[in-house]
């Protein structure tokens, strides 16, 4: 499978994802520049962390309107997948792509720590491999990363079952104390309706290796990957 | 700024630092009187911050050289090689000044100065770690400071994309008036691609990239050079405004610029700006330089070229180009958005000419502008500390309840849980961090090798004021010892030196001492100081801070994976203390803490018993032989207990029992260098019996572990019982509930 792991001016994930694309799940992986607008070559595109332009307007809103971005409609589109984790999951509100915006954290300040997160809806590519129920420990480190939602856009994610992630307790519990930034419904993922397009605040390259916070990262690129094989090819889906 | 420039007199010589005696050194050099803006440039230029007028004699005496070394001091930073064919890059600095009248501001820019200077080597930076000194946390004056710091560091550090991977904090009164930001950053990059601060090759194009420069900053440099009074707040606007985007284009651009070749030289624009930059490169390198000051990118309407050359705008280099390559350095400046522009070019003559609009404004001698004057100023031991250390801790009574005393050390805010603080910066981003902040020392991977790297700062006020000599060689020790007991080798020095004012002879005798004990101690350990920072003038109101030689240590693991933490891993280990017996009261946390008195006498420090302690350590990780180690600082043995208790992936306790013979309080939290707590499961203790006695250093076992409580006895007595749940809640509510 090929990954693309997009770049814009003041994001830092990015050599992070590459490096677990490329050493840890031996696939192939490029960088591309948010002035580039063809994904033609590419599976899979990835919005890494970090401050893209430094997020000094609201996180995600000036890379939300990148050439890259724009092109990510027509990707989608043509059967392509899409991860967004911490600054790209703010991108991606930002630009349209999932619904609802990632507000400052609750408490105020930036937090990075480990976190649990329980899975909801196994029925996404990224999440196929998962278990409803099942409890993965990924870290974040965010400022804005509250999550948040209209009533009426939240029955409607619940209706087509888009939460794929809620902050957890380590047994599954989803409660208040279990919630690192305050977002909605303890909500820390969700998913566009056909479930290609994945927005996640949590870094699952920061848990992609026994030494460096777990696997559990892993999994999520695990059920990506295995999603092709039981299809057989990528263009078809 | 408008109208006509000052007249130079020596009033306003020294309105601008300098003294009457420096102003006609300048005079005497030139053989004229100089233009204002030369006198601009040497009142930066021959800063105590820029010059190290008072240090100078007394840094000599430390030991910058080793196998390792491929650069020493001297540069934007020191570089170890590792093996491999990388080198490591670190330099701690302070930032303390700018931090007191503007917390946020002061400690971001802190961050961005010394990463700056990581990168201008070439290296990516992989770590940051931060020592920071405040006053009493009770105090919501300084309780504002903190959030100002912790967030200014968060803001700039998390932005910019380095983990914030460990340093410590230290809480004392004499610190209220003037808090120490210390930052010590640790990067990467191929041993044969370290870049330097030179002007090499008369003709080469120099150019300005980065930040556009505007009027902040300006004489930080002799703001960082004085002494505060009630009036500090005033200064504000010589505190300089950071921008961590722009930076963090700065690195990749940078990086990406240095790649094609065409960069023969690059210096950070930090302390006295463009003026530090064209000074110290030429003068490096036997040339000199010229520049047009309109050419320079500005954010300003009518800045002269005083204010240019001496603007401490934040986020800008100096580079040196090869001829002919000019369009490849615009091109990736270009793609990264930033300013790339020629303002002049290296000459033959060794002269900085700066011109505005062809007319010339200042014509000076780039080696009279980088060689400050030095001084041997007298020094003197304070007439009261031989009363202060004759103090016998011991007079005063001990303690009826030694389980309620550790509960109220492991609450006090210097030894407690700082969770609140690391929780608010990024710690793992590059994904290199394999031991995060909490344990004895940080571990990051070096990605494609084994190899790890080990890295911690310390340095203890109170230690040091009682004797500056042996209290500085602790702190190089205990720093070293950290990295050691996370199984790193020690391979380099860098400090920080945080003072009062060189011109009172009690302070420069502190330093002077202070130096001696460093260089000692490194000589020992067989370490190179590669580099570092001076800070003096760290009163307000006559009031020095405690004497804080701030010792970052870098260490190297050949195998990644054979790292260790400090908190225990299960129960049934055994539990053994390493080291030496001798511990002392005096300077302790125990005896500020409870009876809130400075005084008494070190323990005895044997180096070579430190040495071979470390050397024990460092083998017994390397084979895999301890399940956990950590050094007895702060609070002595039963506070390194209780954190070893409850620092682990979850609570384990601990039967223990220690030789009697001495007083249970001093037994417990006496203080004493070359002691290292570590646990060994039971199948390992065969073999690490037969390391330890290969090692020949004393060690005894000391208990097990075990239960959900901290048993500890002294002799015969029992002296402590305590629940797990009661110690961690009193370590971790301590600091934080001050800032809740």
């Amino acid at each position: 499978m090929r990954f693309a792991v997009v770049v814009f001016p003041g994001t830092w994930s990015d050599c992070d994802f590459h490096y677990v694309i490329s050493e840890v799940l031996h696939q192939p992986v490029k960088y591309v520049w948010h002035r580039e607008r063809s994904l033609d070559d590419v599976d899979c595109v990835i919005l890494p962390g970090g401050f893209s332009y430094g997020d000094y307007l609201r996180a995600g809103a000036v890379a939300g309107r990148s050439p890259v971005v724009e092109s990510l409609g027509g990707f989608v589109e043509r059967g392509g997948y899409v991860l967004g984790s911490c600054n790209g999951f703010q991108i991606l509100c930002e630009a349209g792509l999932l619904p609802g915006a990632l507000m400052r954290n609750e408490c105020l300040q930036y937090r990075c720590q480990s976190t649990h997160l329980v899975v909801e809806q196994v029925e996404t590519p990224f999440t196929r491999g998962l278990r409803r129920g099942q409890v993965l420990t990924m870290p974040i480190s965010h400022g804005e990363g509250k999550y948040h939602a209209d009533p009426e856009t939240l029955a409607l994610l619940r209706k087509r079952n888009q939460i794929v992630f809620r902050y957890a307790t380590a047994e599954g519990a989803v409660t208040r104390a279990a919630n690192p930034n305050g977002s909605v419904e303890n909500i820390a993922g969700v998913a566009s309706p056909e479930g290609t397009v994945l927005g996640l605040m949590p870094h699952p390259e920061r848990a992609a290796e026994a030494a460096i916070g777990g696997t559990d990262g892993l999994l999520l690129f695990q059920s990506l990957l295995g999603t092709l094989v039981e299809d057989g090819s990528f263009l078809k889906r | 700024m408008t109208g006509a420039e000052p007249k130079v007199t020596v009033d306003l010589a020294r309105a601008l630092g300098l003294t009457g005696e420096e102003y006609d050194r300048i005079v005497k050099r030139l053989g004229r009187e100089p233009s204002y803006t030369e006198l601009g440039l040497f009142s930066a230029l021959w800063s105590e911050h820029c010059a190290y007028k008072h240090s100078r004699v007394f840094l000599r005496r430390l030991p910058q050289t080793g196998p390792r070394v491929l650069q020493g001091p001297g540069e934007n930073a020191g570089a170890v090689d590792i093996g491999d064919g990388w080198a490591v890059v670190f330099k701690i600095e302070s930032h303390n000044h700018p931090s007191f009248i503007e917390p946020f501001q002061g400690a971001a820019t802190g961050v961005g100065g010394i990463l700056r200077d990581i990168f201008t080597m070439g290296a990516r930076p992989i770590a940051i770690l931060d020592s920071l000194r405040f006053g009493d946390p009770d105090d919501p004056k300084t309780r504002k400071l903190i959030e100002g710091v912790v967030s200014g560091i968060s803001w700039y550090g998390n932005c910019f994309g380095c983990p914030t991977v460990g340093g410590e904090m230290a809480f004392a009164p004499e610190y209220a008036g003037n808090p120490l930001v210390n930052v010590l950053c640790v990067g990467l990059v191929r041993a044969d691609e370290i870049f330097r601060a030179r002007a090499a090759g008369v003709g080469n194009p120099v150019f300005y990239v980065g930040n556009k420069t505007g009027r902040d900053g300006i004489h930080g440099a002799t703001m960082a050079s004085a002494t505060f009074d009630e009036h500090a707040e005033e200064r504000r606007p010589t505190v300089q405004v950071g921008d961590p985007f722009t930076e963090k284009l700065l690195l990749e651009a940078c990086l990406e610029a240095m790649r094609t070749g065409a960069i023969v030289g690059i210096q950070d624009m930090g302390a006295a700006g463009l003026a530090c930059c064209t000074s110290e490169m030429p003068a490096r390198s036997g040339t000199g330089m010229e520049v047009e000051i309109s050419r320079v990118p500005q954010r300003e309407w009518g800045m002269t070229p005083y204010e240019i050359l001496l603007s401490e705008s934040q986020e800008r280099m100096l580079l040196v180009a090869a001829r002919g390559r000019e369009e490849e350095i615009r091109r990736v400046f270009a793609k990264w958005e930033l300013d790339a522009v020629q303002i002049g070019q290296v000459t033959e003559a060794d002269e900085l000419v700066v011109r505005e609009r062809d007319e010339v404004v200042a014509r000076v001698p780039v080696a009279a502008l980088a060689d400050g004057p030095r001084y041997e100023k007298p020094t003197t031991e304070p007439a009261d500390l031989a009363g202060l250390r004759a103090f016998d801790p011991l007079s005063l009574a001990e303690p009826r309840d030694l389980g309620a005393t550790l509960a109220t050390l492991l609450g006090a805010p210097t030894i407690a849980s700082k969770e609140w603080t690391f929780r608010q910066y990024d710690q793992q981003v590059g994904i290199n961090t394999l031991v995060l902040p909490g344990s004895d020392a940080a571990v990051l991977r070096v990605k494609g090798t084994r190899r790890a790297l080990a890295v911690k700062t310390d340095g203890n006020g109170r230690q040091v004021f009682l004797d500056p000599r042996r209290g500085a060689a602790m702190a190089v020790c205990e720093a070293a010892r950290n990295v050691s007991c996370a199984g790193g080798r020690p391979i380099g020095v860098t400090d920080c030196l945080n003072f009062g004012s060189p011109e009172r002879p009690e302070i420069l005798w502190q330093f002077a001492e202070a130096i001696d004990g460093i260089a000692e101690a490194c000589r020992h350990l067989d370490l190179p100081v590669v580099g570092g920072n001076v800070s003096f003038y760290n009163e307000t109101s006559g009031q020095a801070v405690l004497p804080t030689p701030v010792i970052g240590v870098v260490g190297l693991l050949e195998d990644a994976a054979r790292h260790s933490t400090q908190g225990f891993k299960a129960a049934g280990h055994r539990v053994a203390l390493l080291g030496g017996e001798a511990v002392s009261l005096g300077g302790s946390e125990y005896l500020w803490t409870l009876h809130r008195r400075l005084a008494g006498a070190l323990a005895p420090l044997d180096l070579e018993l430190e040495r071979r302690v470390q050397a024990a350590v460092q083998n017994a990780v390397e084979a895999g032989l301890v399940a956990s180690a950590h050094d007895c600082a702060e609070g002595g043995i039963a506070v390194a207990l209780a954190e070893c208790c409850v620092t682990g992936r979850q609570r384990v306790g601990a039967q223990i029992a220690l030789p009697g013979g001495i007083r249970g309080d001093l037994a417990l939290f006496g203080e004493g260098p070359s002691r290292i707590v570590v646990s060994v499961e039971p199948a390992r203790v065969r073999a690490f019996e037969a390391l330890m006695a290969e090692s020949a250093i004393p060690w005894r076992w000391i208990g097990a572990t075990g239960g959900e409580r901290l048993r500890m006895a002294v002799g015969e007595a029992d002296a402590i019982d305590a629940p797990l749940e009661r110690l961690e809640s009193a370590w971790r509510s301590g600091f934080e509930r001050h800032m809740a």
